[in-house]
């Protein structure tokens, strides 16, 4: 039996394994063999994160089981070390990105079945888990760094999956280089931190913010800069534009990167220096700040869209934000554990959009659609329990953790964190009561739209082809809409009898939290109820206006007035990306091509040594008057030079070679200048 | 070791016995002549065999020419690669002999002009290492991707050998003199080499390349003599030449360094009423920044890799722009050090300028070939940036940046003469879709731009991340203000992910341009063997950059420190 440590290595490898074999020969394999390999190596990878977390959850266990493989880049201090940590936290992560990772890969076998490049396919998918894995596993700031930068490179990869549809293409680089703004946050924090205290592992971090070696200052710089890091990677206001897009690749991509993990990283990583973040209430207030607004704001969004993905895509955004408020507000276990659920809810709603997309040949319309639930019974029973999860239905997993982030956010200014947010908790909260409704709202939208609202609405040819999709694709569903049930026993809080078991196990690795304690069992009960009854109201509009039909009272209301211009608004997006067009990259591509490449390179740097080649030419026509065939001007000019060399440099230089060249001596370091006197 | 190592080790000893047996015999009849009895050092000839090899290598040819012997033309290539390869041979082997901690290493060390106590002095230490290795392996990749060359391959090949010789003469050099002679001849055979075999625009850009080059070196050489008239014996610092013979001044690299570290060029009189360290320090960096290219004598490297064969263009972006900051290291920053100091910040600067100016300029660029050249200028800031700062970590980067630049813009060049090759235009805009249709060569690509955009795991990151991390700590005594530096260099993190990103779109993604099937589109055995190695290499680096580090790391830390300690002019 391999050591522990052993094991942890393993599960990093063997991604990378099923990636290199895969991308190197997976095309000259058959598929079963690609498939088995990419599916088999993640579920080996699972396997061994369970077994790691079994020791970590032992009575006696490890607190954390920690590997230094190598040196990677030395340093004055504290060298750069390849090591991955496996504590109460990362392997959290771990089994989430394995487990939900096993299934999507698994519902992909099916999904990418007619596809040519199934290798391709998964070998990026497998070099996406390995990625993951060291972001999540890595125990200092430039190891996560690696995994944070390889996911952006196989998200790159898998949005332009299919690269000869230029739109998709496009989308991969925008979603890069937006995350590559967040990236010199993340960068430029590193350096503050290891300018400060020589060390980027976080042990030595979470020592040092401890014993109060990080002042206020430094704490809120690095907060502000990791969490432009965070916006990036995890879609928040401004930086979020980029996952809309992104939605371009497979849907089982969307599901996995986009929707259950990689976009989860920016929380991931708040937990992970939660230490630093605390100490600065800047920078947690900025966080549950930007958290609230993009709640809102993508939802809003959210409402309008017509394409399946899209409205998933902003609905993800959405609940991003309200991981951000939690993590903002200093409850990182309620923010972790969003995580997860929605990492199954969310991950069976793509899936689910996927089966609907493969059965309807790739129509992502859905006012193609309706009337679905007959013929697509599984995908349906599985979709609807996971939008029931994600509007928050009572006692299922979204319920439990939205509830959680939504009563920290709400208390935020009675525990320790009370003096940052005492005027601002109640407005966070009150934001993120008014997201979830907009959630209820545009999720029944789309099951009603998709589901139900008559019968479909798709060409005879594509609605001959609807059709159940084959069991790699409904057995990840069906697993995912039971955990997507379940998934709230693991953290089922105190009002109801339980024991907050998922906080309790994460206190080692985030610490306690808000420290909110006492009795609020009241407070609780009047919240939940507020936010249950609000999201039952959204469901109700929404029944109205399209369960059966879409309502003609929604067309009274979008196509005139203020109802037409916010529909106007909402359906484009805000305009944000037509923004960001005209006042970031339209002058970037002016400032290069014109101003400093035809301006500044072309013109001025190279006009300048031309123009001195040109001037020397042309002194030479001065040499040229007297160079007129005139030969006695030439005698004339041969004979008074020589007389002048003779007299003024050949004589002295006479004089002084002997001493001077011979015997060397300290006044010979004048000799030419002296010849020429 | 094996048995077969081993013996050839023995084999190589005794060539090189009997050839430092005859330096010394022939060294004991001058020394007899004068009636000096001669000081033996430990002196090793590999250096020597290594730099010469591609001398005789391009002799042969010449011969073979001079004396009209009828010879297939091919030949010329085979000569050339094997006088290419002897030498990575040796730079290999010097390689697993170096010691870190060993200083100044395989010596070899006699008189050459006595009259200007010029001595022909070859040495390497940690930092000429590094790039002794990297023009091994460069110039033989290079080699192989000469194949392609048909136009009259004897002059090519010779040249080509000419300009060898002089790359690693020039990074073995520890004589002033010695160096500038093979700085100087590397120039002519890369005039010759672009101004025959280059493209449409040959002249224009051999000659700006030349008249560039050359104006820094008449700075340069003016720096050099007044440093040699400027050195001078002093009690503790006395001057001979190896054999023993007192000497007033010295064109000894290292001996200037000691000279310079311990204040006496700081005290020498002024020049022009400005500091005499200043005014050579300029004088020097202007004439290495030349070669670097930096911002703004960079006009020249852009037409130059235009208009350069395949061959040319990976040399000169692999090994030629080295010697600008190699220069540096060895002169400014050794021999100057409070004269460096005093200039960082301005220096750090420009390398800033060169970071982000560069990659907006990149944005701009239609043809291929000239955006990776811009990209090179982009990526030698990160050297100019890291040197400034002059932290540990801010120095070793900077050499390492060196190193990975140095193998990835000739991975990156060797692929935009693949394409050039098959379609003869290097037009961006007018490929698309190529994905689909080469895929290998579009794999290779990627892993080239990424390698290049500095992703972690590839050999760019690792350099880039320490200039980072060294430039934002910079010690206090180099001067304030080097973090705004950094931040603003950091935003070409941003800038050069669009450029590179927005050019695979335009070449490979998208739907394939018709235009182009008839090209070939799987790369040849030549292609292959040149690109695959420098794909590992970038990956290996990447992952395991220590072997490097473990050469280069304690000469640089020594030499941080002197320039960190010294008070500034």
């Amino acid at each position: 039996m391999p050591s522990p440590e052993q094991c942890l290595s393993l599960a990093v490898l063997l991604p990378l394994l099923g990636a290199t074999f895969n991308g190197l020969w997976g095309h000259r394999l058959p598929r079963l063999l690609v498939s088995w390999l990419a599916c088999g190596t993640v579920l080996s990878a699972f396997a061994l994160g369970l077994y790691l977390f079994g020791l970590l959850s032992a009575d006696a266990g490890p607190e954390q089981i920690r590997v230094q493989l190598f040196e990677w880049i030395p340093l004055a201090t504290h060298s750069i070390h390849v090591g991955f940590n496996a504590d109460h936290l990362s392997i959290v992560m771990m089994l989430v990105i394995t487990g939900v990772g096993f299934l999507i890969h698994l519902y992909s076998v099916g999904y990418m079945s007619h596809d040519p490049a199934f290798a391709r396919y998964f070998a990026y998918l497998n070099l996406f888990t390995f990625a993951m894995l060291i972001l999540v596993l890595g125990d200092s700031l430039p190891i996560m760094f690696v995994g944070w930068e390889g996911v952006g490179l196989c998200s790159y990869l898998l949005i332009g999956f299919w690269y000869k549809d230029i739109e998709k293409s496009k989308a991969g680089k925008k979603a890069f280089v937006v995350n590559r703004i967040g990236d010199v946050g993340f960068i430029l924090a590193m350096l503050i931190l290891f300018r400060e205290l020589g060390t980027l592992e976080f042990s030595g971090i979470k020592e040092a913010a401890l014993g109060g070696q990080i002042s206020v200052a430094v704490a809120t710089a690095v907060g502000l800069l990791l969490l432009l890091g965070a916006a990036g990677k995890s879609a928040q206001v401004p930086l979020y534009v980029w996952l809309p897009d992104a939605m371009a690749g497979p849907t089982p991509v969307s599901a996995l990167i986009h929707a259950a993990t990689m976009v989860t990283a920016g929380v991931y990583m708040s937990a992970r220096l939660h230490f630093v973040f605390t100490l600065s209430p800047v920078a947690m207030l900025t966080m549950a700040s930007i958290g609230a607004i993009t709640a809102l704001f993508a939802a809003t969004i959210g409402l309008v869209q017509n394409d399946i993905k899209k409205v998933l895509a902003y609905s993800t955004v959405s609940q991003l934000g309200f991981m951000f408020i939690a993590a903002g507000v200093g409850a990182y276990a309620a923010a972790v554990f969003h995580l997860v659920t929605h990492a199954f809810f969310k991950a069976c709603l793509f899936l689910g959009s996927g089966s609907v997309i493969h059965a309807m040949s790739d129509e992502q319309d859905m006012r193609e659609m309706g009337g679905l639930w007959r013929k697509l019974p599984i995908t349906f029973a599985t979709f609807g329990i996971a939008t029931l999860a994600i509007v928050g239905f009572p006692f299922l997993s979204g319920f439990i953790s939205k509830d959680a982030i939504l009563w920290s956010a709400f208390s935020a200014d009675a525990g320790s964190f009370s003096s940052t947010f005492a005027p601002y908790a109640k407005i966070i909260w009150g934001t993120g009561v008014a997201a979830a409704a907009l959630t209820a709202f545009y999720m029944s939208r789309l099951v009603f739209l998709t589901f139900f609202s008559g019968s479909l609405r798709a060409k005879p040819e594509v609605a001959a082809h609807v059709h159940e999709s084959p069991w790699t694709m409904t057995l990840p569903l069906i697993v995912l809409a039971l955990l997507s049930i379940i998934a709230g026993v693991a953290d089922w809080p105190h009002v109801f009898g339980g024991h907050n078991t998922f906080t309790h196990w994460l206190v080692p690795a985030v610490g306690t939290g808000t420290g909110v304690s006492g009795d609020h069992a009241r407070t609780e009960y009047i919240l939940m109820t507020v936010a249950t009854l609000v999201a039952l109201s959204s469901f109700a509009l929404a029944f109205v206006l399209y369960a059966k039909k879409i309502h003609p009272a929604l067309g009274r209301f979008t196509e005139k007035g203020f109802g037409q211009w916010l529909h106007i608004r909402l359906f484009e997006k805000w305009h944000i990306d037509e923004l960001y067009e005209i006042t970031v990259l339209k002058p970037l591509e002016w400032t290069s091509r014109l101003v400093l490449f035809e301006g500044l390179d072309k013109r001025i740097i190279d006009g300048l040594v031309n123009f001195t080649g040109w001037l020397a030419r042309h002194l030479g026509v001065l040499g040229q008057l007297f160079h007129n065939g005139n030969i006695q001007r030439y005698l004339a000019i041969f004979v008074i030079a020589a007389a002048l060399l003779l007299y003024g440099w050949l004589t002295p230089y006479q004089q002084k070679t002997e001493t001077s060249l011979l015997q060397p001596t300290s006044n010979t370091q004048m000799v030419t200048s002296k010849r020429i006197d | 070791m094996s048995f077969g190592d081993s013996e050839r080790m023995l084999l190589s000893h005794e060539v090189l016995d009997f050839f430092s047996k005859a330096c010394y015999t022939s060294r004991k009849i001058i020394n007899c002549y004068q009636g000096v009895t001669p000081v033996m050092t430990t002196t090793s000839t590999l250096l020597s065999w290594m730099t010469f090899t591609p001398l005789i290598g391009a002799f042969i040819i010449i011969g073979i020419k001079v004396l009209r012997i009828q010879m297939p033309e091919t030949l010329y290539r085979w000569i050339a690669l094997l006088f290419s390869a002897i030498p990575l041979l040796i730079s290999l082997e010097l390689w697993r002999q170096f010691d870190p901690n060993g200083g100044v290493q395989f010596v070899h060390h006699f008189v050459w002009i006595r009259e200007f106590n010029i001595e022909y002095f070859f040495g390497v230490d940690g930092i000429s290492i590094s790039m002794v290795i990297l023009t091994g392996i460069v110039g033989f990749i290079a080699c192989i991707a000469s194949f392609g060359i048909t136009n009259k391959p004897s002059g090519y090949f010779a040249l080509y050998l000419i300009l060898l010789s002089g790359m690693y003469g020039t990074f073995c050099a520890l004589d002033m003199f010695l160096f500038y002679v093979f700085w100087e001849v590397m120039l002519l055979p890369m005039y010759f080499l672009i101004g025959i075999w280059g493209g449409p625009r040959k002249e224009y850009a051999a000659i700006k390349f030349f008249l560039f080059t050359l104006a820094g070196s008449v700075l340069m050489l003016l720096a050099v003599i007044a440093l040699y008239y400027t050195s001078q014996s002093t009690p503790e610092i006395p001057l001979a030449l190896v054999d023993g013979t007192p000497a007033l001044h010295t064109f000894n690299l290292l001996k200037l360094a000691e000279l310079g570290q311990a204040g006496l060029f700081a005290g020498a009189n002024p020049i022009f009423g400005i500091a005499f360290s200043k005014i050579i320090f300029i004088a020097l960096f202007l004439g290495f920044a030349v070669k670097v290219p930096m911002f703004p004598f960079h006009t020249w490297l852009p037409d130059a890799h235009v208009e350069a064969p395949t061959p040319i263009s990976v040399i000169l972006a692999g090994v030629l722009l080295k010697m600008g900051t190699y220069g540096m290291l060895r002169f400014n920053w050794a021999i100057l050090p409070e004269a460096a100091k005093w200039a960082a910040y301005g220096v750090a600067v420009f390398g800033v300028i060169n970071i982000v100016y560069a990659a907006f300029v990149c944005m701009a660029q239609k043809d291929l070939k000239k955006l990776i050249a811009y990209s090179s200028v982009s990526h030698m800031g990160f050297v100019l940036l890291g040197m400034a700062a002059c932290s540990p970590q801010s120095i070793t980067g900077a050499v390492f940046q060196m190193w990975g630049h140095g193998i990835v813009s000739p991975m990156l060049f060797l692929l935009v003469g693949v394409i050039y090759d098959r379609a003869h235009t290097r037009d961006i805009e007018g490929f698309g879709g190529l994905a689909s249709f080469m895929p290998e060569y579009s794999g290779l690509t990627g892993l080239a731009f990424f390698a290049s955009l500095g992703l972690p795991g590839l050999v760019g990151f690792v350099g880039e991340i320490l200039v980072f991390l060294g430039t934002w700590g910079a010690p206090a005594a180099m001067g304030t203000g080097f973090r705004t530096l950094v931040m603003i260099s950091a935003t070409s993190v941003i800038i050069t992910a669009a450029y590179y990103l927005w050019t695979m779109q335009r070449m490979f993604l998208g739907k394939f341009n018709d235009k182009w099937q008839d090209i070939n589109s799987t790369l040849l055995f030549r292609e292959r063997i040149t690109l695959y190695p420098l794909a590992v290499m970038a990956l290996v680096f990447g992952v395991f950059p220590l072997p490097v580090f473990d050469l280069i790391n304690p000469a640089l830390h020594d030499l941080a420190k002197i320039v960190v300690n010294t008070l500034s002019a």
